[in-house]
């Protein structure tokens, strides 16, 4: 190789060229991971959205045997406020055959077994479920037909989860602070 | 493109040009392009679907000088563009009217390679960029339906985004990174409007990758044999451009009959109630060219397991030139495969009438018969079931075995043949001998 090119510049130490190549290499994609970040997190939540963070609400506004739908984090919250019936129902099912075992009495808060406090969306594709609809009596999901019982629970369809239970806690006795 | 180039410039300004930029050159050479002879109208669906990506830019732009891309407003500027707006109701209608109009062509464009089999090599690649532009048409298309902002807008998107959800692990946090939020709100209208304007220029983009893949083999055609001579052709420019200007024309007619007087057969009435985030509409369906994928979203009882025969049913078209094993192109010889293919559209259709009705309507009014795992067998879910099992059997096992088994007929020696000769006349050992398969 050096004698076919004969009087021209000799190469000089091949490892010292590849150490080039590759501290260049490096240094470009840290530069390129390095500003993607910045465009990729753009799109997640911005400050003031996240800030949505919390509610209060008085349960006593509902009526037995009623549900009311509030807007939490910007999505449905449903309130219900159950009749001994559908408490019953619930509790009688606690050991029946679910997708997503659950008893009625951890979705709720110890002696408040009347009120029901769920985030609306159903856990399939993100619909928001009707009150009293479905064989169980609890809600039915227009979307794909997910039917859910008394306590929230899916029963049928092919949402995979129950009704998902926020955080939540009583300020007063009809007070609630969810988030 | 491909080719040598006939074009001499003559002159002097064109001699400069040509050896500057040679556009003309470029040109030219489109045009004359040799195009085999043989093309029926199932070919013009390419210059109709490029003449159709240019009427969705141009009535796009105007519709977005007067649209607003927020929570608050978006609703409103699309009721100020149909009522204040000079002839705004006339581009909106054209939008809104292109955008079916223009999955009807893709459609028949599609189902025209799958017939005479133009996905096959050397057009591969071809194929798989063609698959890419309607994955991204799908996908600009649900940006834009997203953008009136009313409430089969909201929870469309709402759904839509939650499928990527159904992902274990990861899908929750790129759901809420593709939103922006808790949920579905502006700020997710706002990325989408950003996105709904992007993604035509990089489809056009993929349309110049399309129409450069083509250019390399040069067009398949109804018989599926290769082009032999140069008798086996006629230049693109007058034959081609005439003809495609003529189906254009005739396009353009359904086109018109749909913007006048039935701009709004193919929208969602729920769609003129503002988005609600908590009121999800009664019924809630896709646009009509979405329904068979809805419908197998929605035949399988399981969410995740859903979600990847959504993804599987999508993907099948890019595994296609590689499931199909039978070297003869054109279904025109395979009378077994033309039975097949045609199953398969009635299985597409089938599909999307179950994707517009709810899973539990019956087929067969007022007949109960008995209810297997979840719904009636007499339901709209179990017919999807029934047609989603075929529409998965003619990718799996259908495409790749009979290739392997079926005898086709002879096919034509030459493109010339069949043209002047008639087929019943055609001289003895006229046949290709396809039959007879190494």
């Amino acid at each position: 190789m050096a004698e076919s090119v004969a009087g021209e510049h000799v190469e000089p130490d091949p490892s010292r060229r590849d150490f080039i190549h590759i501290a260049a290499i490096a240094a470009a994609a840290g530069g390129v991971a390095a500003i993607a970040w910045p465009f990729i997190d753009q799109m997640n939540p911005a400050s003031d959205t996240l800030a949505l963070s919390s509610i209060e609400y008085d349960v006593s506004k509902v009526a037995l045997g009623q549900q009311v739908t509030v807007l939490y984090r910007k999505q449905p919250l449903f309130v219900r406020h159950r009749t001994p019936a559908e408490i019953q129902k619930a509790v009688a099912d606690d050991h029946a055959d679910m997708k997503d075992p659950a008893t009625d009495e951890s979705r709720v808060k110890p002696g408040k077994a009347e009120w029901l406090i769920l985030i609306g969306v159903c856990t399939h594709l993100g619909c928001t479920p009707t009150f009293g609809g479905g064989d169980w009596g609890g809600w039915f999901c227009p979307c794909h037909g997910s039917q859910y019982d008394t306590s929230g629970r899916i029963r049928k369809g092919p949402a995979p989860k129950n009704l998902a239970v926020p955080d939540y806690t009583f300020e007063t006795d009809t007070k609630i602070k969810v988030g | 493109m491909s080719g040598p180039s006939t074009y001499e410039p003559k002159t002097a300004i064109e001699r400069w040009l040509d050896a500057r930029l040679p556009i003309i050159r470029f040109g030219v050479d489109l045009m004359e392009f040799p195009t085999p002879k043989n093309l029926n109208y199932w070919w013009t669906f390419g210059g109709i679907l490029a003449f159709c990506l240019g009427v969705q830019i141009v009535s796009g732009i105007v519709l977005a000088m007067h649209y607003d891309a927020s929570g608050a407003g978006a609703f409103n500027s699309i009721q100020h563009i149909m009522r204040d707006v000079n002839y705004g109701w006339l581009v909106r209608y054209i939008h809104t009217t292109g955008a079916s109009m223009f999955f009807v062509a893709v459609y028949i464009h599609i189902f025209r390679g799958v017939y005479y089999g133009s996905y096959k090599a050397p057009r591969e690649l071809l194929w798989l960029i063609g698959a890419a532009i309607y994955l991204l048409m799908m996908a600009t298309a649900f940006f834009g339906y997203v953008l009136p902002w009313g409430n089969m807008s909201f929870w469309g998107a709402k759904v839509i985004t939650n499928i990527v959800g159904a992902v274990p692990v990861i899908g929750p946090p790129i759901t809420t990174w593709l939103v922006g939020g808790f949920t579905v709100d502006s700020p997710t209208l706002n990325r989408f409007f950003s996105l709904h304007y992007l993604f035509p220029f990089i489809i056009a983009a993929f349309v110049a990758l399309h129409v450069w893949a083509l250019h390399v083999p040069g067009n398949s055609n109804p018989t599926g044999v290769d082009v032999k001579s140069k008798s086996d052709t006629v230049p693109f420019h007058p034959y081609y451009t005439v003809k495609d200007g003529f189906a254009i024309a005739l396009f353009m007619i359904v086109f018109a009959i749909f913007v006048f007087y039935l701009p709004n057969a193919l929208l969602d009435t729920d769609n003129n109630i503002p988005a609600n985030p908590i009121q999800t509409p009664p019924h809630i369906v896709p646009e009509w060219y979405l329904l068979p994928y809805y419908a197998i979203l929605r035949a399988i009882p399981d969410k995740l397991m859903g979600v990847i025969f959504l993804a599987l049913a999508i993907g099948n078209i890019f595994a296609l030139p590689w499931l199909d094993t039978s070297r003869v192109r054109s279904m025109r010889y395979r009378p077994q495969a033309k039975i097949y293919f045609l199953f398969l559209i009635i299985a597409c259709l089938v599909l999307g009438y179950c994707g517009a009705h709810e899973p539990d309507e019956k087929i067969i009014p007022h007949l109960t018969t008995f209810t297997l795992i979840d719904y009636d067998v007499n339901s709209s879910c179990w017919l999807s079931r029934v047609a989603a099992v075929y529409y998965f059997l003619w990718f799996w096992l259908i495409t790749p075995f009979l290739g392997l088994r079926e005898t086709p007929l002879p096919a034509p020696e030459s493109i010339s043949t069949p043209v002047l000769s008639h087929p019943a006349a055609a001289p003895a050992g006229a046949s290709a001998a396809p039959e007879k398969k190494g």
